[in-house]
């Protein structure tokens, strides 16, 4: 398959006419049926021997290539890209916003030829996608890193907090908003939490559930609540700012260490667990409310980074049935710590206990947290809770399972020593743990009954 | 002169589920069981390349308000979750539609985004792709090009618009429709309906479109001779189609002639300027309402000379409509003002004659010359002189290409600026999808039986007379019909009659005919032909439905008292009617025929057959002549 993403018999025919994607053709199908337009690259999936034209009027349509009588080059097509955007007239004293990208998109310039989706990371680009912005924050941008936030791994982390250490040492500014990939972007806020001790303003994570390239996306609105954050918020902490409900006018602040992505695809995916939101944000009045009663407020002091992540850390869902030589393997291949996202209260099958034994004998840290997401684990309550904390488990109260993984991978990178694990881990150090459940951490089940009231069959 | 006309025709389908989700496709009446609201942005850079028509929308800074329900929209339609696949049902019912128009087929469906942001779809794009091309319609023995066949997404209902708010409603957006585009050869009004006529038949001859007000709207693109071309969007009714070719043809020409005499009267276009005149003053004191109202509420009076244009501005281009009219939708549209009124208009509504000769005296206005007024706040009134004076230059070139909407009576008023090249890419959610040879044979099997053979098979099997089964071709009610007569066996003659007729007349009287449901009529003829009601009940049984459309026809039939005799039963009763009418029936003989039938009919109308009815006094009456 050549670059065009052409197969063997699309591209012998192409050869032959001396056409190449970007070019305009005309050819004729083997109904006498003439067609001109730009010849596009292949999309990745579908039959890679069916042509993609782009006609005159906008369309793309598919020519099979065994149909094509002839073709000829007749031109070449130029990529029609959005102009490059202005520099915005700004307002003099403005407080400063740098902008971290790591690969999610908040302006992108599509190519009306091509179709191509270009993400774009300046400070230009971001405020001809959010003219708004140019009276909330001199914004400065730089891209760290580009990938897909299923890609991110621990030492990205380590390389953004550190990064993020020195933009707030170095330049000062009132917040750092980092573009992060929905997916695994509360894992990242949580790290942040752990290696960024001590901050003057807030790091806050942003992205788009809806891509940047459409009409309705609801990139720019969450990167203004995140601008906003950035400058009104009395706290200094690593959250998440993303969309509060469908609408486009509430945001809701969340901590990095609480937050979880609930749902695959909703604008509103983003929900504090075992917590309530720290703070919320309103379009189009700009105003920031606080709701927690207490926070890491700025710091004028230096900032202090305790940076590094072990990477040798592993999540492992129990399931019924599971094989406790899955948890061997980790021991055996030198893994330092694993979580383990028990059921209920913190339970597992009888097999894994003798396993979960054996793991901390050999100084492997063993972290109890629930796949029932809300609640607190408590393993004095049945026996096998017991049985496992005889067997050295550490159980984390109301930690996410993601969060605990987060901070386990920190801690070991601290110390190895189980009892000083267990110690750090229990340390409260970014509101991760909360001794108290409140009756509006669990959102309430009946929300759905409002719609039968409203006439809904 | 000549007229070039090309249509555009929007059909939705009939399918189970919508095209991108599986929602279902009807639209709904009751209360939106929740609201969401949001905005629409496009990047600064991307802006310049965008038509004048969406960058005004866009600057206007609009938030929608969608309305939505819990059962017929879901995430898809709330861009709350990306498309699913390409319904493969519309799919089929598009690709029949390319084989019924004789148009080519793509290899592959590629389906794309084309950027609308009116607020009208959720995601600020619309999908759409492009299925057949290159075919033709053979109407009245011409060959009528037809360029396009798309599959398309229907797009939000728009409820009202609130101030800078629009609300629309979900439950429309996403039902899959078929755009068809003629080639721009048409040559004349009648013969633009007749094109539009033969697409409608082919579309419900698939019996897999919609039907009623609103399934089916009609663009016309009309460009006379020497004008430009013109978008007349949503003409719903078939009927009107000519008459709006017609008068447009007339308003381009109108436009052509004022055209003409401008340049007779030596106007250029350096002279008309937007400059206005304070004119608030002159108006102190005024008679006229509508200026009071204005100033009183903080607002100014602009005048603007249009030099050349005096006797022009009133001078008719379409029944009731004139230049001044155009300009007043223009100003309306850029600056939403209320109205301006035009010195060919005045004095009137108010405003004096020393007022007009005031304001003249103010703008210099020689004799040839007219003016422009507006009562309103500042910049909404300097909006609206730009907008004046914009369509004032225009009318130098003659017609300005435009997008127009049309009124029911035929005439059209101004909607938007001619829209700029669309501006698509690729729908990356939705893979390309290959049309097989094994689908389209599939297809060719799936082909309705074309109408000049359905025609036959209505007069010939059906027994329909050649005019019943041309009425019947034409209606939007063709497919329901064979339904009818295929589900429930009933005599095709009085279905078709029942349909084409009897609703028609009954609408007519007044009554709601529009309430009366696809399901009513499958039940009536049902009960009808396992003689549960006779034919003679139909009438009152479909007017009682109208007006209570929750009774079933059963029900219908038992409270109006039209429950069938038996033909045993008939006799008895019409034996009890005779009776009374003994007297006479001896008297006259076979003449009281009359007199008894009217007697009997009052009676038992609606509750015994015709024909039977009228034998059974034709044979009791010879009894009792017969004096038995
Ligand atoms: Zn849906």
């Amino acid at each position: 398959m050549s670059a065009s993403g052409y197969g063997e018999l699309a591209s012998r025919l192409l050869e032959g006419s001396g056409a190449s994607v970007f070019d305009e053709v005309e050819l004729e199908r083997d109904d006498g049926v003439v067609l001109r337009g730009v010849l596009l690259p292949r999309p990745q999936y579908g039959d890679p021997d069916v042509l993609v034209l782009k006609l005159p009027n906008g369309y793309n349509v598919g020519v099979d290539s065994r149909r094509v009588k002839s073709i000829r080059r007749v031109g070449r097509a130029e990529p029609r890209l959005g102009s490059p955007p202005p520099q915005p007239p700004l307002e003099k004293g403005l407080p400063r916003v740098h902008f971290v990208g790591t690969g999610g998109t908040i302006a992108s310039r599509i190519d009306y030829v091509s179709g191509a989706v270009y993400p774009h990371f300046t400070a230009e680009d971001i405020y001809s996608m959010i003219p708004e912005l140019e009276s909330v924050a001199l914004v400065t941008a730089e891209t760290l890193f580009n990938i897909f936030s299923e890609d991110m791994t621990p030492r990205h982390w380590a390389l953004l907090a550190e990064r993020v250490a020195k933009v707030f040492e170095s330049e000062g500014p009132s917040g750092v908003v980092v573009a992060h990939g929905t997916d695994t972007m509360g894992y990242t806020a949580a790290a942040l939490a752990f290696a960024l001790r001590r901050l003057p303003g807030p790091v806050v994570l942003v992205g788009a559930q809806r891509s940047s390239d459409r009409p309705s996306s609801d990139s720019a609105t969450n990167v203004l609540a995140a601008a906003l954050t950035a400058v009104k918020a009395p706290f200094a902490e690593s959250v998440v700012a993303m969309h509060a409900g469908l609408d486009d006018t509430k945001f809701y602040v969340h901590r990095g260490v609480r937050v979880r992505k609930m749902h695959t695809s909703r604008r509103d995916a983003f929900r504090s667990v075992n917590a309530v939101p720290l703070a919320k944000v309103e379009l189009p009045s700009r105003e920031l409310t606080v709701f927690a009663r207490e926070y890491i407020p700025r710091s004028r002091e230096g900032v202090v980074l305790e940076n590094g992540f072990d990477e040798r850390v592993a999540l492992l869902k129990f399931y019924p049935g599971m094989d406790p030589e899955i948890l061997d393997f980790l021991v055996d291949r030198g893994y330092h710590g694993v979580v383990i996202e028990a059921t209920g209260l913190g339970h597992v099958g009888e097999r894994l206990v003798p396993s979960v034994r054996r793991a901390v004998e050999e100084g492997v840290a063993v972290v109890v947290a629930s796949q029932c997401i809300w609640g607190r684990v408590n393993l004095n309550v049945y026996r096998r809770g017991v049985e496992l904390l005889k067997a050295g488990a550490i159980p984390v109260e109301d930690m996410l399972p993601e969060t605990a993984f987060v901070k386990l991978s920190w801690v070991l990178a601290r110390t190895r020593d189980l009892r000083e694990v267990a110690r750090l881990l229990l340390t409260n150090v970014a509101y991760e743990i909360d001794k108290r459940s409140e009756e509006w951490y669990y959102p309430p089940l009946d929300y759905f009954e409002r719609f039968l009231a409203g006439g809904a069959q | 002169m000549s007229v070039r006309v090309g249509l555009e025709i929007h059909q939705m389908l009939d399918t189970r589920e919508k095209l991108f989700c599986s929602c279902p496709t009807s639209l709904r009446r009751d209360e939106p069981h929740f609201r969401f609201r949001r905005w629409l942005r496009l990047a600064r850079s991307e802006l310049g390349e965008l038509d004048p028509a969406a960058l005004f929308e866009y600057a206007k800074g609009r938030s929608y308000l969608y309305e939505s329900y819990i059962d017929a929209t879901c995430l898809v339609e709330m861009d709350e979750e990306p498309p699913h696949p390409l319904n493969a049902e519309a799919l089929e019912t598009a690709l029949i539609v390319c084989m019924m128009l004789n148009c080519k087929v793509v290899d592959e469906v590629h389906v794309m985004r084309k950027i609308v942001i009116d607020g009208s779809n959720t995601t600020g794009f619309q999908r759409t792709a492009l299925i057949g091309f290159d075919g033709y319609v053979e109407v009245e023995g011409k060959r009528v090009p037809i360029a396009t066949v798309c599959l398309e997404e229907d797009a939000a209902r728009k409820i009202e618009e609130r101030g800078s708010e629009v609300v629309y409603r979900l439950d429309r957006l996403g039902i899959p429709l078929v755009e068809i585009a003629t080639g721009p050869t048409i040559s004349s009004p009648e013969e633009a309906g007749a094109v539009a006529l033969k697409i409608g038949q082919l579309l419900r001859a698939t019996g897999r479109v919609k039907r009623g007000l609103g399934t089916i709207r009609q663009d016309l693109n009309i460009s006379v001779e020497g004008g430009a071309r013109v978008e007349v969007k949503g003409v719903q009714e078939l009927e009107l189609i000519p008459k709006v070719v017609e008068l447009e043809v007339q308003r381009q020409r109108a436009l052509l002639e004022i055209r003409d005499e401008l340049r007779r009267r030596g106007v250029a276009r350096e002279q008309i300027e937007a400059k206005p005149v304070d004119v608030t003053d002159v108006f102190r004191d005024t008679g006229s309402r509508i200026a009071k109202k204005a100033l009183a509420a903080g607002g100014v009076a602009l005048a603007v000379k249009l030099p050349g244009f005096a006797g022009l501005l009133g001078r008719e281009l379409q029944p009731g409509r004139r230049l001044g009219t155009e300009m007043a939708d223009r100003a309306r549209y850029w600056a939403e003002v209320g109205g301006i009124f035009h010195s060919d208009e005045l004095p009137g509504y108010g405003i004096s004659e020393g007022e007009v000769s005031e304001v003249r005296k103010l703008l210099g206005c020689g004799e040839l010359d007219a003016f422009v007024l507006v009562f309103e706040e500042r910049r909404k009134a300097e909006r609206a002189v730009e907008a004046v004076v914009e369509r004032a230059r225009e009318a130098l070139d003659g017609v300005p290409p435009e997008t127009r909407a049309a009124n029911p009576d035929g005439t059209t008023r101004f909607m938007r600026p001619m829209p700029g090249k669309a501006r698509m890419y690729p729908e990356t959610d939705i893979r390309p999808i290959r049309v097989t040879a094994e689908l389209l044979e599939r297809v060719r099997m799936l082909l309705p039986e074309p109408p000049e053979a359905k025609y036959e098979r209505f007069v010939k099997v059906y027994g329909l007379s050649p005019e019943l089964a041309g009425k019947v071709l034409r209606s939007y009610r063709l497919d329901l019909f064979e339904r009818i007569v295929e589900a429930t066996g009933a005599p095709p003659q009085l279905v078709a009659s029942t349909l084409e007729d009897t609703l028609v007349e009954l609408r007519r009287e007044g009554v709601p005919v529009q309430n009366i449901t696809d399901e009513h009529l499958f039940a009536l003829f049902d009960l009808l032909a396992k003689g549960g009601m006779v034919k003679e009940a139909i009438p009152p049984v479909l007017k009682l439905l109208a007006e209570k459309p929750e009774l079933s026809p059963a029900e219908a039939v038992k409270q109006l008292g039209l429950t069938p005799l038996s033909p045993e039963e008939a006799r008895e009763a019409v034996r009890r009617i005779l009776k009374r009418m003994e007297g006479v029936i001896r008297e006259r003989g076979e003449a009281a025929f009359g007199p008894a039938m009217g007697a009997v009919m009052r009676e038992l109308r609606g509750r015994v057959d015709g024909a039977l009815l009228s034998r059974i006094v034709k044979e009791e009456l010879a009894r009792v002549a017969a004096g038995g």
